[in-house]
């Protein structure tokens, strides 16, 4: 139970931090130093800290406490705690909204699509890469998997909307049709997720082959010797090997399903295609930044943040409950 | 027997899989190689061409004009210009904040370690969202700063504990040790043993940022109030324009005819200058970005 909390909170790299509670209450009794000089001792150490800490206080933490300002109807005169309470009509007036249930829908059906397209292939892709025996090759198909991951959404919007132009678009000219891709609103969500996979697929796959590169090359000759074909190698070493590692970032994937970026569903989003790109990412930005209604875009904005976090916390018991897999 | 039909049988079929294995990488290689090949020669070619179905392959009619006009273009050339300064500036911010928040963080015997930790930790997973950020920017005056697109960000909390845990994890204690008892300060000793071994994260966490920062469009139109433009924002006001216009024109003769033809050209052209600096950039480093995604996991 412990466990799945601290997973949560600080998914890969806790067990440095629970070795080094004991390191340092060993360390601390060696020394036997009382805290404060030990405190003096480092001062070095907190000034370098002080920057960073202020930074995060005045920009991720007072932005929280602003979070108020979604149950008050903020006036910038008055600042986040002197406007007037309203509880929760923000709220409510979401809910009413005609394009609520929409919104919400589309959010999750792109999430959630996205997820079960784009979350196989790079386990897939890293597989047969780990597999390949020409060291060359393969660091090639390396190189150009990881390329686009590199070019900004901006770039790759824009390539979008010239390949799928209806008149001289690559697509149309290789189909020899003249379809409006970007008008048809069935058509969006295929062009947000294929666009998501070929930009971040191969991306995907280092933390993966990274793991891999741990497996015992003995393991694979000994499975050799007892006649396993390449697929059965791949089967029985490199997927249980991969498996945790699945499940973690299976995990971190379900607790975002909310999170549908911004960026690529505003630039693409065009009048006819609403019906599916509508989020609420985009009506967050559109109400707050756009049109300047604070205290209703930051009460969407909350809504959104807090069913993820429950998310999270979902995905992350039924997980653990689920297999005897160790996060960490 | 038995044994080497089975060992001959092994051999076969390794082989077989591994063409199975090439073919299909290569498959995949072509996929994502070839938009990117697409917008290369669609740059040098004749947009009429282009439109046309003729540069599938290899360009139609070479020509270099549209990359003459995008730097010919003054919002091009400051966006350009406006982006290196932002990603030089930013990449020397954020790498100082990482190794600056990562090194404290990673001595075991620092008292208060685990609540800074956690301090920081918490703002990934819960944060004040668009509008009460922005709030606060305004209040801090950064709207229509330069630093609006650094300080906000204030310290990567994901790659800081992959730097953390790389200071844990590969930089040999002994060596650190040894430089105190030569009476060196926990700051010296953090410039002169620490910052030296770690060239490999340092590496990929620069990488990283100056990517986060070349690419970066959306930071700067909400912060920037349409002052300073970095190259992103340029091109959206160039490739967000509906082609519509230039392909109704595309028939015509003359002026017009001729200057939605450049439209046309710049969108490719634009791309490529836009795509290319960070592509160049990444292959030097990417041996190290299996070792940095790994410092952040498992190790002890």
């Amino acid at each position: 139970m412990k466990k799945n909390q601290t997973s949560l909170m600080d998914p890969v790299p806790l067990a440095g931090d629970r070795i080094s509670a004991a390191g340092s209450a060993a360390l601390a009794q060696r020394h036997g130093k009382p805290m404060g000089q030990r405190i003096l001792e480092n001062w070095q150490l907190y000034a370098l800290l002080f920057i960073p800490v202020a930074l995060t206080v005045i920009y991720k933490y007072i932005p929280m406490y602003g979070i108020q300002i979604a149950f008050r109807d903020f006036d910038p005169a008055l600042g986040f705690t002197a406007s007037r309470w309203v509880g929760w009509d923000w709220f409510t007036r979401f809910f009413k909204a005609p394009t609520f249930g929409r919104m919400i829908k589309n959010t999750i059906l792109i999430s959630v699509y996205g997820l079960l397209w784009s979350f196989p292939i790079p386990i897939v892709l890293s597989l047969i890469i780990n597999q390949v025996r020409f060291a060359k090759f393969k660091r090639i198909v390396q190189t150009v998997l990881y390329a686009p991951h590199f070019i900004s959404v901006m770039v790759i919007c824009g390539m979008i909307k010239i390949f799928l132009s209806p008149t001289g678009g690559l697509l149309n000219l290789l189909l020899g049709t003249q379809i409006d891709f970007l008008t048809q609103s069935e058509a969006f969500r295929t062009i947000y997720i294929a666009s998501g996979i070929w930009q971040d697929a191969g991306w995907g796959c280092i933390i993966y082959l990274a793991t891999l590169a741990n497996v015992d090359p003995g393991l694979y000759e000994a499975a050799k010797v007892d006649g396993a074909s390449v697929f059965q190698r791949i089967l029985n070493i490199d997927v249980p090997e991969l498996l945790p590692m699945v499940i973690l970032n299976l995990i971190m994937a379900a607790g975002g399903i909310m999170n549908v970026g911004f960026e690529k569903v505003w630039l693409l989003q065009t009048d006819l295609n609403k019906a599916t790109s509508d989020v609420i990412a985009v009506y967050v930005y559109q109400q707050g930044i756009e049109q300047a209604k604070y205290s209703y875009s930051t009460a969407v904005g909350l809504f959104n943040t807090v069913i993820n976090i429950v998310l999270l916390i979902i995905v992350n018991k039924v997980a653990s409950k689920a297999s005897d897999v160790e996060f960490v | 027997m038995n044994a080497t039909a089975k060992k001959n049988h092994t051999g076969m079929s390794d082989k077989v899989s591994d063409v199975i294995l090439v073919a299909i990488l290569a498959v995949c290689l072509v996929i994502v190689a070839y938009p990117l090949y697409y917008v290369l020669i669609a740059s040098v070619s004749d947009p009429y061409d282009v439109y046309a179905g003729k540069t599938f392959l290899l360009p139609s009619q070479f020509t270099l004009d549209g990359y003459k006009a995008v730097f010919a273009d003054p919002d091009i050339v400051s966006g350009f210009l406006n982006s290196v300064k932002y990603t030089i500036i930013g990449t020397c911010f954020s790498v100082i904040m990482l190794y600056i928040t990562a090194y404290p963080l990673a001595q075991k015997d620092l008292p208060g370690r685990k609540f800074i930790s956690l301090f920081f930790v918490f703002t990934m997973y819960f944060g004040g969202g668009l509008i009460p950020t922005y709030l606060v920017v305004q209040k801090t005056g950064l709207i229509g700063n330069m630093w609006s697109l650094f300080l906000p960000g204030g310290v990567g909390v994901g790659n800081m504990i992959v730097v953390r845990n790389y200071f844990q994890n590969s930089i040999p204690h002994d060596l650190v040790e040894a430089s105190e008892i030569d009476g060196c300060s926990k700051f010296r000793t953090f410039i002169s043993v620490v910052i030296p071994l770690s060239m490999p994260i340092l590496a990929v966490q620069a990488v990283f940022a100056m990517v986060a920062y070349w690419n970066d469009w959306f930071t700067a139109m909400i912060y920037l109030g349409g002052k300073g433009s970095p190259l992103p924002l340029v091109l959206r006001g160039i490739l967000m324009k509906s082609s519509a216009a230039a392909e109704q024109t595309a028939m015509l003769d003359g002026g017009y005819a001729a200057l939605q033809k450049q439209t046309e050209l710049i969108k490719f052209c634009s791309m490529i200058v836009a795509a290319v600096p960070m592509l160049i950039a990444y292959p030097y480093v990417q041996k190290y970005f299996e070792k940095g995604f790994m410092a952040g996991a498992v190790k002890g």
